[in-house]
């Protein structure tokens, strides 16, 4: 049984003004021990994706259609207070900004406390300090500073302290929001670092999400590519490498800058993101894309290309299932 | 920069707050009539009446020694000591009693009102608030709300009399006054018969304290409310969508927990600021509220005071409040750096 | 005193600063067919609209009481202290007055004060706040510390002692309260010039050797007046219930003129015998003058300033 399975989920945000199908038709699975990566631009769906996961998902947001299996139970159906326990303890999140996701009138330590005894009602304080101190040590912050205050650490000293949240109790999946995107790139590296020998440690699953391909090329296993809300493509790491076939996730390569060329035109993806409100019939990346054709105008399907790799495009060479 | 370093430097800069506030006084009750001894006997006194009861006041000398006399009345220690109060002037009304004297005695009452007004109203306005903000849009908020806006719109005085009918009237629960009826006050040991009387293990005095207390100190506490209420919300509201809020949930924390220890304890900051300077405005309700319920604090005092023209109580009254506001304000200021640890930076 | 500013996450404050800056245009062209918009406008304009109409109900029925009231206010014309009836359907004080005909004129001097403190306040405390933050320096400091320090005292006490001082009357009366609340107009003010003057467009204007009033008056001041419209209403609010307040204390005017301020006061004295009439009415009439301009000072902040868009 995968860790993992995600069966064409929809989630939609029911504003004032409309719908807005942030996550549509999305399926996958993962096992323990695997690294998934999300990427995709701002608004893609990938966080909503992520929250949805722990049914954290901000109203007006609502899981419209599908499941989301943890080790076989579907969770969306799930009553709150299960739900609950699940949080943290079998699955955890690591949020974008270590700037804002701690209490900023808790001690650091105090965090770690809270959250043991929440879920091991019978722990005894001195247990849960001593269990806080050897994390920290593990995340490389002096244990002395248990007693500081979230505004007292620097930005990557906090967002260990968040993995070292998100770890604590040994969770069988662990999902990264943008864990990077605040901190400056060689910070950026020695998270990265952190959560790979984390993985390697305790085996869990990884989901890792980032608007930054290179981050996502480099240290995952799978990777999904989301746009406007679908998944475009699904592929293992080595795969999407050789064979990316979506014309959306070939720009984006294209679009890496390779640092030991001297020089180099950057090229961007001409257009801009889908208006959520109104998204474009048919295929959502079609405006943009500079193979679109007539078929393009309908919604193109899931289809299997083979060595695990799916792609959600006509240029497969599949025609179109009426939508 | 640490709590203690923090304090001190306070305390300092208030000397300057309190130097300028008892120089407004001094202009407005000494300057701005012209000659208060003369407005004592409303333009229509014996000029030799006038003469003397001013220089019974000291009102006959220059006003820069008129004002370095208040001044020094106001810090004279010796004074202090001998009769337990400071040196606030003599009364028009009966210029062989001390306004000091009169002022602190009728203090206490007005500072029992004030603290259990301030606990009904903030202890109401921030439930409500929180309730109204986990509610956001739907019904019990657009109730709640109202609640707010219409209680403030309420003058105090007319929910006190419509209090006192209901209570006072059909059920025979009039204001008589006093403090505590039927039995004797408590010894003084903080002028607070609520604490004094518990203090003592005076139960019996306890309950009519109490019961004493109860009508004003709930009609001040409601229209209060509505101010703890609005903010309590506009700020849950703001920091409910904060990420720490959801990174909480996500780690299984319990709903309550989130709301409260997340939540409100950082909502809670600026309405406690809020408490401070609302104090001011809870003060000008206590006026009316004592004159509502014939309450003998310092606001009936001045009240009384007004109708017989005696305005060096007055002025005595109004430092009084000065003196009070600036010292709450003070002790907001030092309880928000304690409890926020950024401020002392 | 300036306390230092918390430092919690986000911003703390009611209500915020609108977020664009308009470019200098007439703001009437801009006012007029927002006023005529407003019912569209979803929960907050009904708010507006609401209390305008209260306020203007009041104002009308103020206006034209003196030729509709059934019975003279002041003359004793019916049984004494006798509960609403017929001929009397709100009943009679204990002189035997008609409480329908003193209703129905009780407005006016509370009208009266509150209208002409707002107005003194909104002449003092706009151009001092522009001016003082405009110019900065010690000037401002100075005005602001001695502001902020009457901002600190206890309002009704402040009225209080300028009101024994100076007398009744309707003048002296909206005096005392216009000190009182200058204080607000002139933080509103200021705050608001403080975050518009380092703005590049006034920046601009300046380098191109507009005068100092200019820059004032037509580029600085359009940004500031939705915030004081806001002030305005709740300010209205509260000087009415300041003159009620300093009424029922004895600091009103003169016993000649029907008030709902005195009614309360007298009122007071008839409560052991059950009269309530004689308080009731009146007070509900203050209640609902004050929560017409409570409404549309709310309304107006949530249109100008829209809150949290779900």
């Amino acid at each position: 049984m995968p860790l993992l399975k995600i069966d064409s989920l929809d989630v939609e945000y029911r504003t004032n003004r409309g719908r807005i199908r942030a996550v549509e038709d999305v399926s996958f699975s993962l096992e323990k021990g695997e690294v998934l990566g999300l990427a995709g631009e701002s608004g893609s769906g990938k966080s909503t994706l992520g929250l949805s996961i722990i049914r954290l998902v901000p109203s007006p947001g609502v899981i419209v259609r599908g499941s989301i299996e943890i080790d076989g139970t579907d969770i969306v159906k799930l009553p709150e207070d299960k739900m609950r326990l699940l949080r943290g303890g079998k699955v955890a999140y690591i949020f974008q900004d270590p700037m804002t996701s701690l209490n900023p009138v808790k001690k650091v330590g105090a965090h770690f406390v809270e959250m043991m005894q929440t879920h091991e009602p019978d722990l005894e304080k001195k247990v849960a300090i001593e269990r806080t101190e050897k994390i920290l040590k593990d995340l490389r912050i002096p244990s002395e500073r248990i007693d500081d205050y979230p505004h007292q650490f620097s930005g990557g000293m906090r967002q260990r302290i968040m993995i070292g949240l998100a770890i604590a109790l040994n969770p069988d999946l662990v999902i990264a929001d943008e864990p990077t995107t605040a901190l400056d790139v060689i910070v950026q590296a020695k998270i990265l670092d952190l959560l790979a020998s984390l993985r390697d440690r305790y085996g869990m699953g990884l989901i890792l999400i980032s608007h930054d391909l290179s981050i996502i090329l480099e240290r995952c296993d799978k990777i999904i590519v989301m746009y406007g809300g679908s998944m475009v493509e699904y592929a293992p790491n080595a795969e999407l490498h050789k064979n990316p076939i979506h014309p959306y996730t070939q720009a984006l390569l294209q679009s890496i800058p390779n640092i030991e060329l001297s020089e180099q035109k950057l090229s961007a993806i001409p257009g801009s993101p889908p208006n959520m409100l109104n998204p474009p019939k048919g295929c959502s990346f079609g405006p943009r894309c500079p193979y679109a054709k007539e078929q393009c105008r309908m919604k193109p399907s899931l289809i299997d290309v083979g060595n695990d790799h799916f792609v959600r495009c006509f240029a497969t060479g599949e025609s179109a299932e009426v939508e | 920069m640490g709590l203690r370093s923090y304090v001190i430097t306070r305390i300092i800069l208030t000397i300057p707050t309190l130097l300028l506030l008892l120089t407004a006084v001094f202009l407005v009750m000494r300057v701005l009539p012209g000659d208060p001894a003369a407005l004592h006997f409303e333009k229509k006194g014996d000029p030799a009446d006038v003469e003397r009861l001013r220089q019974i006041l000291g009102m006959d000398k220059p006003l820069w020694q008129q004002y370095i006399n208040y001044i020094g009345g106001l810090v004279d220690i010796g004074y202090l000591r001998q009769h337990g109060y400071p040196n606030l002037g003599k009364s028009m009304y009966q210029t062989s009693e001390e306004v000091g004297g009169q002022v602190f005695s009728a203090f206490p009452a007005t500072l029992e009102l004030a603290i259990y007004a301030t606990i009904i109203a903030s202890v109401l306005g921030i439930m409500l608030g929180v309730a109204s903000s986990k509610s956001y849009g739907k019904t019990p908020d657009h109730l709640i709300r109202n609640f707010g806006t219409i209680t403030y719109a309420i003058p105090v005085f007319f929910l006190g009399l419509i209090f006192q009918l209901i209570f006072g009237v059909y059920l025979g629960w009039l204001p008589t006054g006093q403090r505590i009826s039927n039995v004797a006050p408590p010894t003084t040991i903080t002028g607070l018969y609520t604490i004094d009387s518990i203090l003592q293990g005076n139960i019996i005095a306890f309950v009519e304290s109490v019961r004493a207390l109860l009508l004003p100190s709930l009609t001040l506490g409601i229209v209060l409310s509505g101010v703890f209420l609005r903010l309590t919300r506009a700020n849950m509201l703001e920091t409910l969508r904060l990420e720490f809020v959801t990174a909480a949930r996500a780690r299984g924390l319990q709903e309550s927990t989130v709301t409260y220890g997340y939540a409100l304890r950082n909502a809670f900051l600026p309405v406690l600021t809020m408490m401070g300077l609302q104090f001011a405005m809870l003060l000008g309700g206590a006026v009316l509220t004592e004159t509502t319920f014939s309450w003998p604090g310092l606001g009936k005092y001045m009240v009384d005071r007004i109708n017989f023209r005696d305005y060096t109580a007055i002025q005595g009254a109004v430092v009084m409040f000065g003196l009070f506001v600036t010292l709450v304000s003070l002790t907001v200021d030092v309880l928000c750096a304690y409890l926020d640890p950024r401020i002392r930076l | 005193m300036r306390k230092k500013t918390t430092k919690t996450p986000g911003s703390f404050s009611a209500p915020k600063t609108s977020g664009s800056t308009k470019t200098p245009r007439s703001f009437l062209a801009r006012i007029i067919p927002g006023l005529t918009s407003l019912t569209r406008r979803g929960p907050s304009g009904w708010m507006v609209t609401l209390g305008i109409a209260i306020v203007l109900g009041l104002v009308v029925m103020t206006a034209v009481s003196p030729f509709v009231v059934p019975h003279d206010p002041i003359l004793y014309h019916g049984p004494l202290r006798s509960p609403p009836s017929l001929e009397f359907p709100m009943g009679t004080t204990d002189l035997g007055q008609d409480m329908l005909s003193r209703v129905m004129m009780g407005g006016l001097i509370m009208l009266q004060v509150a209208a002409l403190s707002v107005f003194i306040c909104f002449l003092i405390g706009v151009p001092l706040g522009l001016f003082s933050s405009y110019v900065g320096g010690n000037f401002d400091k100075t005005v602001s510390l001695v502001i902020d320090a009457v901002y600190a005292f206890p309002g009704l006490v402040l009225a209080i002692a300028i009101a024994a001082v100076l007398g009744s009357g309707v003048i002296n009366m909206a005096i005392s309260i216009a000190v009182v609340y200058i204080p607000s107009y002139y933080r509103i003010v200021r705050s608001q010039v403080l975050s518009i003057k380092e703005l590049t467009y006034v920046e601009a204007a300046r380098s191109i050797g507009a005068k100092w009033h200019t820059v004032l008056y037509r580029y600085i001041f359009p940004n500031v007046v939705p915030s004081i419209v806001t002030v305005l209403t709740v300010n209205f609010a509260d000087a009415v219930l300041t003159a009620a307040g300093l009424t029922f204390i004895g600091l009103g005017v003169s016993v000649d003129v029907p008030d709902w301020g005195y009614d309360l006061t007298n009122g007071r004295k008839l409560l052991t015998s059950g009269a309530w009439w004689v308080i009731t009415f009146p007070g509900i009439m203050i209640i609902l003058l004050a929560l017409g301009f409570t409404f549309i000072g709310e309304g107006l902040s949530e249109l100008l300033n829209p809150k949290l868009e779900r």
